[in-house]
């Protein structure tokens, strides 16, 4: 066994094993934790295929934001245990079954099948020293992929702006500045002139 | 101003008061709605008689232009344009004329009616489509018109909406025109199949190299086409110009206002269909077949409906069928080849026939719009005007020699006589039939109006009096030409070939031309008609209508008794109007009801409309079980989706 | 030597613990949020193994774009979920039910 293959079945038993616990511990928090050793885990299959750029966004940002999204939210709803997760064992041999006939074919296309020829492709070489995949995938995205990556920086722009105006709400008796009023102000609804006499000068 | 210029102004004229006086009717008033459309309709007059003078002492030679490019449809362009020829210029000064003098007359006769204005944006608008109907020079323009006139009739008619049996009228005289149009269009498309243009020019151009072309309309029976061709055309004149079968709708239409019975439906709109076929001559020449059918029915028409006229008691009704009656003449003329005869009746016929109504109408005022002739009788104290203006009309109807229609109607006769067309013998004692019975119900009409003792109410007699100069003034105007038109045209007309550059005539067919042979002048041919059967036929029923009308008014009721089935038989209009209540009406109404409940209730909203909704609703009634709202359901079934097709791939 | 096979295998297997995370997890929606995040993770997983295997970066950028939206995605449905936790009380799908024909 090279050390390569250590390290692929070593994080793909943690990964798989990862994912099974994620979708059959009650507690969510507790999901969320193994959602994130899968990503882990992924993460390091993903190094492995020299896709190392990957590998660390993975990381920073979907474990290091969207994970911690998630489990700031599981954190903030209060949800009920019991409720949430009952029907868990009446639905099991369901879940279990429809996944292994799913597996089944899956597997069978890539083994038994063998219509794409994912055989015929060599182990490739590792790249040379230097080699850098960061600079790689930027060169791709701001050339040939320019257009798609303003689009995705777009998507994630209205999500930012979806996301604040779902959740946002007014809470009454807090006090807070309102914009549009301040701009609109003009001095005629705040301040009136009233012609009057002078006081005190005599008249000659 | 250019000869161009001058055309387009005569139909744009009258077109233009009719616009304004029914637009900007609350801006303009009454008078001036009277003013506009006189001016215009006067304007197209005045035109129209330079053009005419133009032509008969400038030499002005026919002119065919076309003026504007309606559209182009693969080969086919369809153009606005005018043929100014003899034929229509001369159409052209007695449609202007005749209808100046009314809109003149309408002064005196709708003073008092609310839709003042309407009327006379009407009857300019008429004018207007009558211009373009006479000047057109392809057939689609000629059929635009055509349809425009009838929407005229068919608005005026309908003019006092409020009224039941007018409304009942318009509708008639919409629906039989529409049986002519039907034909009409049918001989347009096949001219449009057969010649492949709808220019006048071109077709009759074409028309004798396809003699011998047939066409197949219906289940593979070939026709010849031109005489296919020339009845379908025939058909529509028979609608327009009110012949048997399709005449039903003339007497009716009598609901309008009586200028308009003296302008449309007796002046000129009905005699659209003779001109249309004296236009047609190049084609119609060429089909004996089509030519025997339009004697026959002409003939038809000309005595029987004569005869209907004379046991109506409504003055204007006389006239109407009058007016059938004179139209089957014209229709004879056409029929024998004696287009010219026609035209030339048409012409003096105008005259006459638009004073006659307009007379009726003139007493119809003084008698407070009372219409029955029975309370009637010695108007002529009253009304010395139109007594004298109505005896020069009925005298020129009867054709009394030296007056115009005397010209026109012995010409006819004649003409008939030297045809040896199939039908032409029916259609000869027709006409001379015809002459007797028209002028027994002449004299019958002239009688009970104005002569005899007054039998109408005390209130009625007090108010009697003559009618204003708005009225009496076209009278006499029309009265002029009722009286010498005949005498001073029949020369140029008939014999001297001024029509020659429109109408065409075969040589073995050419009646006129041997009538000619034997002409000496008007002066010579009046005085030899006392020579003639004509004369002493009309002699006859003068004499007969004075007896029974003027000396032994008695009498009448007596023979009404004895022959009380032919009575019954006139008195019912040959049961034509019982015929196609009976069948067509009624029968169409149980079409339409079937069609209505079984194919539009039952098939279209029951089965394909309701039906549809129906099912679609149970389908949905059914399918919304599947839509729980549960979202893993929705997963579940995707992803049985994805199982199946990849289970399906696996297996292929 | 770790082949391509070996990579869509263990993708195949993540992607049906995903689908197996749905059907046992049929009440709480967080929970089915995160199943789907793992058959994101096994697409992208493919996704990388082929990139890598055929020497084409362009499955990386695919990867790069997955990610992006499925963050977004995550995003919204959060919101979304705290809106309705918000105003049932429940993020139990089993009472999510008005769509119900």
């Amino acid at each position: 066994m090279t050390i390569q293959e250590i390290f692929f079945y070593l994080f793909s038993i943690i990964m798989l094993a990862a994912a099974t616990m994620v979708i059959s511990v009650r507690n969510p928090v507790y999901a969320i934790l193994y959602l994130i050793l899968t990503f882990f885990s992924a993460a390091a299959l993903w190094i492995l295929l020299e896709a190392e750029f990957l590998g660390i966004i993975l990381v920073l940002v979907y474990v290091g934001a969207v994970m911690v999204l998630f489990l700031f939210v599981v954190m903030m709803l209060n949800i009920s245990q019991s409720r949430v997760s009952e029907g868990f064992v009446k639905n099991l041999p369901l879940g279990i079954g429809v996944a292994l006939v799913m597996l089944a074919e899956v597997l069978m296309v890539l083994w038994y099948k063998n219509q794409t020829g994912i055989d015929n492709y060599p182990i490739p070489v590792p790249h040379e020293q230097g080699y850098s995949n960061t600079a790689e995938i930027g060169e791709r995205l701001f050339t040939a992929y320019l257009w798609q990556f303003e689009i995705a920086g777009v998507v994630l722009l209205v999500a930012i702006v979806a996301a604040v105006a779902l959740s946002m709400r007014e809470r009454e008796g807090v006090k807070s500045q309102s914009v549009p009023q301040q701009i609109s102000a003009d001095k005629r609804d705040r301040l009136e002139l009233v012609d009057m006499p002078v006081e005190g000068v005599e008249k000659n | 101003m250019k000869v161009e210029t001058i055309i387009l102004l005569i139909p744009l004229l009258p077109l233009a008061g009719a616009l304004i006086a029914g637009l900007l009717r609350n801006q303009v008033g009454r008078t001036g709605s009277h003013i506009v459309t006189i001016l215009g309709v006067g304007g197209a007059f005045v035109l129209s008689a330079l053009i005419l003078k133009m032509q008969i002492y400038d030499g002005m030679q026919s002119m065919n232009y076309n003026l504007y490019t309606w559209g182009i449809s693969d080969s086919v362009t369809f153009q606005v344009g005018f043929l100014i020829d003899h034929l229509t210029s001369l159409m052209m000064v007695v449609v202007t004329f005749v209808s100046l003098m009314v809109h003149i007359y309408t002064i005196g006769y709708m003073r008092d009616d609310p839709g003042y204005q309407r009327f006379f944006s009407y009857i300019a608008l008429f004018t207007f489509s009558m211009l373009v109907l006479v000047m057109s020079n392809n057939f689609l323009q000629l059929f635009f018109a055509w349809e425009a006139v009838g929407l005229v009739s068919y608005l005026l008619i309908g003019f006092w909406y409020k009224k039941e049996t007018a409304i009942f009228a318009n509708m008639k005289a919409f629906m039989v025109n529409r049986v002519g149009d039907f034909g009409f269009l049918l001989g347009i498309a096949a001219i449009m199949s057969v010649f492949g243009t709808l220019d006048y020019a071109e077709v009759f151009a074409a028309a004798p190299s396809k003699i011998n072309e047939t066409i197949a309309v219906f289940g593979g029976i070939e026709w010849s086409a031109i005489t296919f061709i020339c009845v379908g055309l025939f058909i529509g004149a028979m609608g327009k110009s009110a012949q048997a079968p399709l005449h039903v709708w003339l007497p009716d239409s009598m609901e309008g206002p009586t200028p308009i019975s003296a302008l449309i439906h007796a002046a000129t709109m009905v005699t659209a269909g003779i001109f249309m076929v004296a236009r047609m001559s190049p084609l119609f020449e060429l089909s004996d077949a089509a030519l025997s059918f339009v004697l026959i029915i002409g003939g038809f028409t000309a005595l029987a409906m004569g005869m209907i006229g004379i046991v109506q008691n409504d003055i204007k009704r006389v006239i109407a069928y009058s007016t059938l009656s004179q139209l089957g003449y014209m229709t004879v003329a056409l029929g024998a080849s004696a287009y010219s005869a026609a035209i030339f009746h048409l012409m003096t016929h105008a005259f006459f026939k638009a004073l006659l109504f307009l007379a009726a109408g003139s007493v119809i005022i003084a008698m407070h719009h009372e219409q029955d002739m029975r309370k009637m009788g010695g108007v002529k104290r009253w009304m010395p005007v139109t007594w004298i203006t109505s005896v020069l009309g009925t005298l020129a109807l009867i054709g009394f020699p030296f007056f115009s229609g005397f010209y026109s109607k012995d010409m006819i006769i004649e003409a008939v006589g030297g045809a040896t067309r199939f039908g032409s013998g029916f259609a000869y004692w027709a006409v001379l039939l015809g002459v007797v019975v028209t002028a027994f119900y002449s004299f019958r009409l002239l009688y009970l109006v104005f002569h005899g003792k007054s039998r109408m109410d005390k209130h009625t007699e007090e108010h009697m009096q003559e009618t204003p100069l708005v009225v009496t003034i076209p009278l006499v105007l029309l009265a002029i030409p009722s009286v010498l038109i005949g005498y001073f045209t029949i020369k140029p007309i008939l014999f001297g070939g001024w029509l020659d550059d429109a109408i065409k005539v075969s040589e073995q067919n050419d009646v006129v031309a041997a009538l000619g042979e034997n002409f000496h002048g008007a002066t010579a041919l009046a005085l030899h008609s006392v020579q003639t059967a004509p004369f002493w036929l009309m002699i006859a029923g003068f004499a007969l209508a004075t007896w029974f009308y003027l000396f032994k008014p008695q009498l009448a009721e007596s023979m009404k008794k004895r022959f009380s089935g032919l009575y019954s038989l006139l008195e019912n209009k040959y049961y034509f109007d019982d015929f196609n209540n009976k069948v067509f009406a009624r029968g169409f109404i149980r079409i339409g009801n079937g069609l209505w409940k079984r194919g539009d209730a039952g098939l279209i909203d029951g089965i394909a409309v309701n039906g549809t909704a129906a099912f679609i609703g149970k389908l949905g009634e059914r399918v919304r079980k599947f839509q729980t709202g549960y979202l893993y359901q929705y997963a579940f079934a995707m992803i049985i989706g994805l199982i199946g097709l990849l289970g399906a791939w696996l297996l292929v | 030597m770790v082949s391509l096979t070996h990579y869509l295998t263990l993708g195949a297997i993540l992607l049906c613990l995903g689908v197996a995370g749905i059907f046992l997890n049929r009440k709480n929606i967080i929970i089915l949020l995160m199943s789907i995040e793992l058959m994101l993770l096994a697409a992208n997983m493919n996704f990388i193994a082929f990139s890598r295997f055929l020497g084409n970066p362009d499955g990386q950028v695919f990867v790069f774009f997955i990610l992006t939206v499925a963050a977004a995605e995550v995003a919204i449905g959060l919101a979304i979920l705290i809106v309705l936790f918000r105003n049932r009380s429940s993020i139990n799908v089993a009472d999510l039910d008005d769509l119900k024909g």
